[in-house]
C-alpha cells in the first residue's frame, strides 16, 4: 500500500484527464444547445400550426423524461434496433452520442427560457421599431435581443450550473468523465483500490468550476445593469 | 392637394366595429386634433394610419398617392408597407424608447439601419454616420435636451423621454407626425414641457395629428378638430366650430366634463 502522498499525483493526473472530458462535454453542449434552443423557441411561436404542435410535443417528451434514459436510448438504439451502431464503440463514439443527447435535452430547456424572455418584452418595443421602418429581423437583433438576454440571464445561469453537474450522467454510457475517473480508484486502478477520497476530490473540481462560472455570469449580469 | 386623405376607413376587432366609415382630409402644415372619450376609436384610427392595425375597408392617400387600400392590401408586401409607413411618424403614450440605447442612439438607430442599405454606404461610412449624428444632435437641441444626449432612458424624466421620442420620430423626416396621447403618462408639470415642444413644431409648420385629452391645448394649437364617439366622427371642423358651437348633443356633453 502506497502512502497518500504517493497516491495523490496519480489520482490528480487521472482526475484531470476525466475533468477535461467533463469540460469538453459541457462546452460542446453549451455551444450546440444555445443556438438550437433559440431556433426551437422561434418554432414554438411559428404561424404554422404543425410546426408548433410537433415542437411542443417534442419539448414535452424531452423535459418529461430523465436525461439518463435519453442518453441510454440515443447511445444503444441504433446498434440494438437498427443493427447499425452509428456511434462506434470507442470513447469518441460515446462522447458524440452523449453530446447529441445533452444538446437536445438542454436545447429544450433553453428554448422555454428564451420563449419566456421574448414574450416578456413589451409589445411597444416592436411597435416603436415598426413605425421607425425597421424589419422584423432588425427589431429582434437591434432592439429586443439584448433586453431578452438581460432578462433570461438568471434562469440561464441556473441551467448552466446544472449542466456542469449533469455531465456526470454520461457515465451511464461509460464516458470517461471525472466521476468515472474518481470511481475507478474504488474498484482498483493504477495500484490504488478501495479509496473513496478521490471522489471527494471530484466534488472540489465541480465546486471550483461552478464558482468560476458564477463569478463570470455575475459579471455579465453586472455589465448589463447600465440599462433597465 | 391635401397631404392626407382618409376615405371610408372601417375596422373590426372580432365582431365589434371600432371604426365606422371614417373620412377626413388634412392640409400640409396644419394640425389636426382628435378628441373623444376612451374607447371611442381615436387611438385605433392613429394606429391604422401607421399600419399597426390594418383597416378592414377604406383608402388612405398621402400627397395623392395611395398608401393603403383595403382591396389590394393582400398583395402588399412587407417592404411596401414599411416604405409607406415612413410617411408617418408616431409618438406613443408610453414613449417606447429603447432602454439599452442612450438618447442620441435612440434617435440615430433607425437612420443608421437605413443608411446601411444604401449602395455607397461602405465608401462614405464615416461621413454618413457623422451626418446622422449631426442631425440627431440638432433635433435633441431643438427638444431642449442638449445636456441629456448621452443619458439612458431610465436616467431621464418622463417629459424628457417623450421629447427624445419626438426627436426619434422626427429623425426619419415623416410627412405627418402622429401623437397618441403624448402627455397621458405625465404629471401636469412634465405635460407642460412636452406640449410646449409640440406647439413649437406647429409654429414651424410641421403637419401633425394629435390624439389628446388636453382640450385647451387642442383648441389652441389645432387647425382642425375631430370629435370621435363610438367609432364615428361626430364633429369635424375648426376649433371654434367644435369647441365653441358643437352640433351634437353628445359633443356638448363630452366637452362639459372639461369645464
Amino acid at each position: 500500500m502506497e502512502t497518500f502522498m504517493e497516491q495523490l499525483p496519480i489520482v490528480v493526473d487521472s482526475l484531470n484527464v476525466g475533468f477535461l472530458q467533463t469540460l469538453k462535454l459541457f462546452f460542446v453542449t453549451l455551444i450546440g444547445a444555445l443556438p438550437l434552443g433559440l431556433i426551437i423557441s422561434f418554432g414554438t411561436r411559428s404561424k404554422i400550426a404543425p410546426i408548433r404542435i410537433i415542437l411542443k410535443l417534442f419539448i414535452w417528451v424531452i423535459r418529461g423524461t430523465p436525461l439518463m434514459i435519453q442518453l441510454l436510448i440515443i447511445y444503444y438504439f441504433p446498434g440494438l434496433v437498427w443493427k447499425n451502431p452509428i456511434w462506434g464503440g470507442g470513447e469518441i463514439g460515446r462522447f458524440t452520442a452523449a453530446s447529441v443527447a445533452f444538446i437536445i435535452n438542454y436545447a429544450c430547456y433553453f428554448s422555454e427560457i428564451f420563449r419566456g424572455g421574448i414574450i416578456s418584452i413589451p409589445v411597444g418595443q416592436d411597435e416603436a421599431g415598426l413605425v421607425l421602418g425597421m424589419t422584423g429581423r432588425q427589431i429582434f437583433f437591434k432592439v429586443k435581443l439584448l433586453q431578452m438576454i438581460k432578462r433570461i440571464l438568471p434562469p440561464i445561469s441556473n441551467e448552466i450550473l446544472t449542466l456542469v453537474k449533469d455531465t456526470s450522467l454520461a457515465r451511464i454510457i461509460a464516458l470517461q468523465e471525472i466521476i468515472w475517473a474518481g470511481q475507478a480508484f474504488m474498484k482498483g486502478s493504477q495500484g490504488i483500490s478501495g479509496a473513496i477520497w478521490p471522489l471527494f476530490f471530484t466534488a472540489v473540481y465541480y465546486l471550483v468550476c461552478n464558482g468560476l462560472l458564477t463569478l463570470l455570469l455575475g459579471g455579465i449580469e453586472k455589465k448589463l445593469e447600465y440599462f433597465r | 392637394m391635401s397631404i392626407l386623405e382618409v376615405e371610408h376607413i372601417s375596422k373590426y376587432f372580432g365582431k365589434t366595429e371600432v371604426l365606422k366609415d371614417i373620412c377626413f382630409t388634412l392640409e400640409e402644415n396644419q394640425v389636426l386634433s382628435i378628441i373623444g372619450s376612451s374607447g371611442s376609436g381615436k387611438t385605433t384610427l392613429l394606429r391604422c394610419l401607421n399600419f399597426l392595425e390594418r383597416p378592414d375597408s377604406g383608402l388612405i392617400r398621402v400627397a395623392g398617392n395611395v398608401v393603403y387600400d383595403s382591396d389590394m392590401m393582400k398583395n402588399m408586401s412587407e417592404s411596401v408597407i414599411r416604405k409607406n409607413r415612413l410617411h408617418f411618424g408616431l409618438v406613443f403614450q408610453s414613449f417606447n424608447l429603447f432602454p439599452q440605447y442612450t438618447a442620441i442612439e435612440n434617435v440615430m438607430l433607425a437612420r443608421q439601419l437605413q443608411a446601411k442599405k444604401e449602395p455607397d454606404y461602405k465608401k462614405n461610412k464615416a461621413a454618413i454616420n457623422e451626418g446622422i449624428r449631426k442631425e440627431a444632435e440638432d433635433l435633441l437641441n431643438r427638444m431642449g435636451l442638449s445636456e441629456r444626449m448621452n443619458n439612458y432612458p431610465h436616467q431621464l424624466s418622463g417629459g424628457q423621454c417623450q421629447r427624445v421620442a419626438i426627436a426619434r420620430a422626427l429623425a426619419l423626416k415623416p410627412d405627418i407626425l402622429c401623437f397618441d396621447e403624448p402627455t397621458s403618462a405625465l404629471d401636469p408639470e412634465l405635460t407642460g414641457e412636452v406640449l410646449k415642444v409640440i406647439k413649437g413644431l406647429a409654429e414651424q409648420k410641421m403637419t401633425m395629428i394629435i390624439v389628446t385629452h388636453e382640450m385647451s391645448f387642442a383648441r389652441d394649437v389645432s387647425d382642425q378638430v375631430i370629435f370621435m364617439d363610438d367609432g364615428y366622427v361626430l364633429e369635424y371642423g375648426t376649433p371654434d366650430e367644435v369647441f365653441g358651437n358643437p352640433k351634437m348633443e353628445r359633443t356638448r356633453q363630452f366637452l362639459g366634463n372639461y369645464n
